[in-house]
C-alpha cells in the first residue's frame, strides 16, 4: 500500500500525459494556424533577411551573406551627404546642398501630399456624416451614402482616367465648361487651366481627387459613432429648448470626439507612410518634383533602375520612422486618456 | 365605445406627433440640397465618361460632350469588345479574382478561428508573430528580392499568394468570431464535435455577414491592384486589367501633351478609352451596393478594439 502511495495512482494525469491529452484535442487547431504561420513566415518574415543589403554591395548569383559588406555607404549616398563641404561652408549652406539631393525631395514631398490630405481632407468625412445624420428622409438618405461609397471602389487607375477627363487641358470637362462659358460671354478663345501638368495646381487636384474618393467611406465610422450616443441625450436637450445645430455642436460632436481623436491620431501615425498606388496613379512627368514621394521613389530607383541596395536602405529609413510615428502616436493617444489603437 | 374613442384620439395624436417629426423645415431642404450635391459630385465624372464613350469621335474632338453623348453610338464598345487583349485581360483578371479571394478567404479564417480560442496554448506567440507584421514591413525591394529568389516572378502565383492575407482583415473576421456566444461552440465541443466541424457546421454558417464584407474586400482589392503586377510580371499575358489600363491611359496622357502643343487629334481613341476604363468599372459599381449593409458591420467591427 505505502509503495503504491508514492506513484501517482492510475489515470491520473502526469505532465505529459497532459500534454498528450490537450495536443489529442487541440492540433486541429494548431494544423489550422499552421497555414497563415507558414504564409507570415515567408512573406512577411523571410524578406526581412535582404534588409542587411543595405550594408552589402549587391553581386548578382551570390549568396546574400557572401556579398561584401559595405558599411553605412548606401545611406550616406541617400541622404545625399556627400554634397556638404563641412569645412568651407556654413552649416546652412551644407544643410541646404544636402537637402537638394532626390531623397530629401521625395521625403519634403510625401509629408507635404499626407499633411495635406491630413488638414483638409480630414474634416471632411466628420462633416458629410453630420450632415448624413441630419437628413430625415431615409430613401434618400441611403441614396446618398450609397452613391458616397462609390468612390472608393474604384481603382487609382481608374480615378486617373477620371481626373484626366475632369481637369485635362483641351479636353476636360471643367475646362470645356469654362471655355464655353467664356466663349459666350466675351467671344474669345479659351486656352484651358493646366490643371495636371501646373505642379502647384496638380497638388491641388492631387488632394481634392484624394478626399473624392475616401470622405464617404471614411464617414462610415463617425455615423456608426454617431448611431452609438444615447437618444435621451437628444430628448433632453430638446426639452430644454436646443435647436439642431445647438444638439450637433453639444451632443452630436462631443459623442464622436473620441473616435475622431483615435483616427486623428492614426493619421498623424502615418504621415511618414505613402501609399504607392495613389501617387503612382496620379503623377505625370511634368510635375515629377512634387509627385515623387519615398514609395514611388524607391521603385524607380530599386526596380526600375536596379539600385537595390540604395532603396533597400531607403525604405528602410521609412520602415523605421514609420514604425516610431505609429508607436509614438499610440503612446500618445493612450496617454491622452484615449483607448490606444492597438 | 369609449375606449374605441379614446384608441381614436391617442391615434390622433401619435399622427400629429409623426406629423410633426416627418416636416421638413428650411433646415432640412438645405440637408437635402447638400445631399444633392454629393451625389452631382461623385457621379458626374462618371456620368462624363459614360457620355464620352457613347459619343462619335468627331463630336469629342470638337469638345461639345459634357453629360448627354453627342451623335450617339457604340464604335467604341464594339472596337473594345473586338480587341481579343483587352477581353483576354477581363476574362483573365476576373478569374484571378475568384480565385484570389477563395484563397484570401481560406487563409484568413484559418488565421482568425484558432486565435479565438482562449484555451489555446502559446496563442500569445502568434499574435506577437502576428502584430509585428502589421507594424514592420521589410520594404519593396527585399519583398521583390525574395520573389526573384522564390522563382515567382512573372508566374500567375505572384499575383495570388505573397499578399493573400490581410491582418487588418482578419481581425475584422476574429472580432467577429468573438461575438459568436461561446455557449454554441462549448456545447458542439461537449457533443465531441472536432474543431474542423466546429468551423464548418456553427461558425461559417452563422459568419455569413463578415465573409461576405471581406470577399468583398479582397475582390475590390484585387480586382483594382495593379501594383504587385507593376513590380512583378513583365509578361504582358499575366496583365490584370487594371495594369492594362495604366498602360493604355498613361499613353493616352501624353497624347494629352501632344495636342496642347497642336499636332494630333487622338479622337476615337479617346471614345475607345473611355469605353475601355468604363467597361472595367462596371462589375464593382453593379456589385457593391447590394453588400452594404455588410461592408458597413465588417468597417465597424475592424475598427472598434475587442
Amino acid at each position: 500500500m505505502a509503495t503504491k502511495n508514492t506513484q501517482t495512482p492510475v489515470g491520473a494525469p502526469t505532465k505529459g500525459r497532459k500534454a498528450l491529452v490537450y495536443l489529442s484535442r487541440y492540433w486541429q487547431l494548431y494544423a489550422m494556424l499552421a497555414i497563415p504561420m507558414v504564409y507570415f513566415l515567408i512573406f512577411k518574415y523571410l524578406p526581412m533577411e535582404y534588409i542587411v543589403l543595405a550594408w552589402k554591395k549587391y553581386t548578382f548569383n551570390t549568396k546574400l551573406w557572401d556579398m561584401e559588406w559595405v558599411g553605412w555607404k548606401h545611406f550616406i549616398k541617400a541622404f545625399n551627404l556627400n554634397a556638404a563641404d563641412w569645412g568651407q561652408e556654413s552649416v546652412i549652406e551644407s544643410l541646404k546642398a544636402i537637402l537638394r539631393g532626390d531623397f530629401w525631395l521625395a521625403v519634403r514631398n510625401t509629408i507635404m501630399l499626407n499633411l495635406l490630405d491630413l488638414f483638409i481632407g480630414f474634416p471632411v468625412p466628420i462633416i458629410f456624416a453630420l450632415v448624413l445624420n441630419e437628413l430625415k428622409l431615409k430613401r434618400f438618405k441611403k441614396v446618398v451614402q450609397t452613391v458616397a461609397y462609390m468612390p472608393h471602389f474604384l481603382s487609382w487607375v481608374i480615378i486617373y482616367s477620371l481626373s484626366l477627363q475632369i481637369f485635362a487641358t483641351s479636353d476636360g470637362f471643367i475646362n470645356q465648361l469654362i471655355g464655353w462659358g467664356v466663349q459666350l460671354f466675351t467671344g474669345n478663345k479659351f486656352d484651358g487651366i493646366r490643371f495636371l501638368s501646373d505642379p502647384k495646381l496638380w497638388v491641388c487636384v492631387y488632394i481634392l481627387v484624394g478626399i473624392w474618393q475616401s470622405f464617404g467611406w471614411n464617414s462610415i465610422i463617425y455615423l456608426a459613432a454617431i448611431t452609438g450616443i444615447s437618444p435621451e441625450l437628444y430628448e433632453a436637450a430638446s426639452v430644454d429648448g436646443a435647436n439642431r445645430l445647438q444638439k450637433m455642436i453639444h451632443i452630436t460632436l462631443p459623442g464622436i470626439r473620441p473616435t475622431i481623436v483615435v483616427l486623428l491620431i492614426m493619421a498623424i501615425g502615418n504621415i511618414v507612410g505613402s501609399g504607392f498606388d495613389r501617387p503612382f496613379a496620379m503623377r505625370n512627368n511634368d510635375v515629377m518634383d512634387v509627385a515623387n514621394v519615398i514609395s514611388t521613389f524607391v521603385y524607380t530607383r530599386g526596380i526600375l533602375n536596379s539600385q537595390f541596395e540604395l532603396s533597400t536602405a531607403v525604405g528602410l529609413f521609412q520602415s523605421v520612422i514609420g514604425v516610431i510615428f505609429l508607436l509614438g502616436s499610440n503612446w500618445f493617444s493612450k496617454k491622452m486618456g484615449d483607448r490606444g489603437i492597438f | 365605445m369609449s375606449s374605441s374613442a379614446i384608441s381614436t384620439q391617442n391615434n390622433g395624436r401619435r399622427k400629429e406627433k409623426i406629423r410633426r417629426l416627418n416636416r421638413l423645415y428650411f433646415a432640412d431642404y438645405v440637408m437635402i440640397g447638400l445631399g444633392l450635391v454629393v451625389i452631382m459630385l461623385c457621379i458626374t465624372p462618371l456620368l462624363n465618361l459614360a457620355a464620352k464613350s457613347l459619343s462619335s469621335a468627331d463630336a469629342l474632338v470638337a469638345g461639345k460632350v459634357f453629360l448627354i453623348p453627342k451623335g450617339l453610338n457604340l464604335s467604341a464598345y464594339k472596337m473594345v469588345f473586338g480587341n481579343s487583349k483587352y477581353v483576354h485581360s477581363l476574362w483573365y483578371t476576373a478569374l484571378l479574382t475568384l480565385a484570389g479571394t477563395i484563397l484570401s478567404l481560406t487563409m484568413t479564417t484559418l488565421c482568425a478561428f484558432p486565435l479565438i480560442f482562449d484555451k489555446l496554448k502559446g496563442r500569445w506567440i502568434f499574435n506577437i508573430i502576428i502584430t509585428i507584421t502589421m507594424f514592420f514591413n521589410a520594404g519593396t525591394i527585399p519583398n521583390y528580392l525574395l520573389m526573384v529568389n522564390l522563382k515567382l516572378l512573372d508566374t500567375v502565383w505572384v499575383l495570388l499568394v505573397p499578399f493573400c492575407l490581410s491582418v487588418f482583415n482578419m481581425i475584422i473576421m476574429r472580432s467577429f468570431f468573438y461575438g459568436i456566444p461561446i455557449s454554441l461552440r462549448e456545447s458542439a465541443e461537449l457533443d465531441g464535435a472536432s474543431f474542423f466541424k466546429i468551423l464548418w457546421h456553427v461558425y461559417l454558417p452563422l459568419s455569413k455577414p463578415v465573409i461576405a464584407t471581406l470577399a468583398l474586400f479582397y475582390a475590390v482589392g484585387r480586382w483594382n491592384g495593379y501594383s504587385d503586377a507593376l513590380m512583378y510580371v513583365k509578361k504582358e499575358s499575366l496583365f490584370p486589367i487594371q495594369l492594362y489600363l495604366y498602360n493604355i491611359i498613361s499613353g493616352m496622357s501624353s497624347m494629352e501633351v501632344a495636342i496642347q502643343d497642336g499636332y494630333s487629334t487622338p479622337g476615337l481613341s479617346g471614345t475607345m478609352k473611355a469605353a475601355v476604363v468604363m467597361f472595367s468599372t462596371i462589375p464593382i459599381l453593379l456589385i457593391y451596393p447590394w453588400l452594404q449593409r455588410y461592408f458597413i458591420q465588417g468597417v465597424t467591427v475592424g475598427a472598434v478594439k475587442e
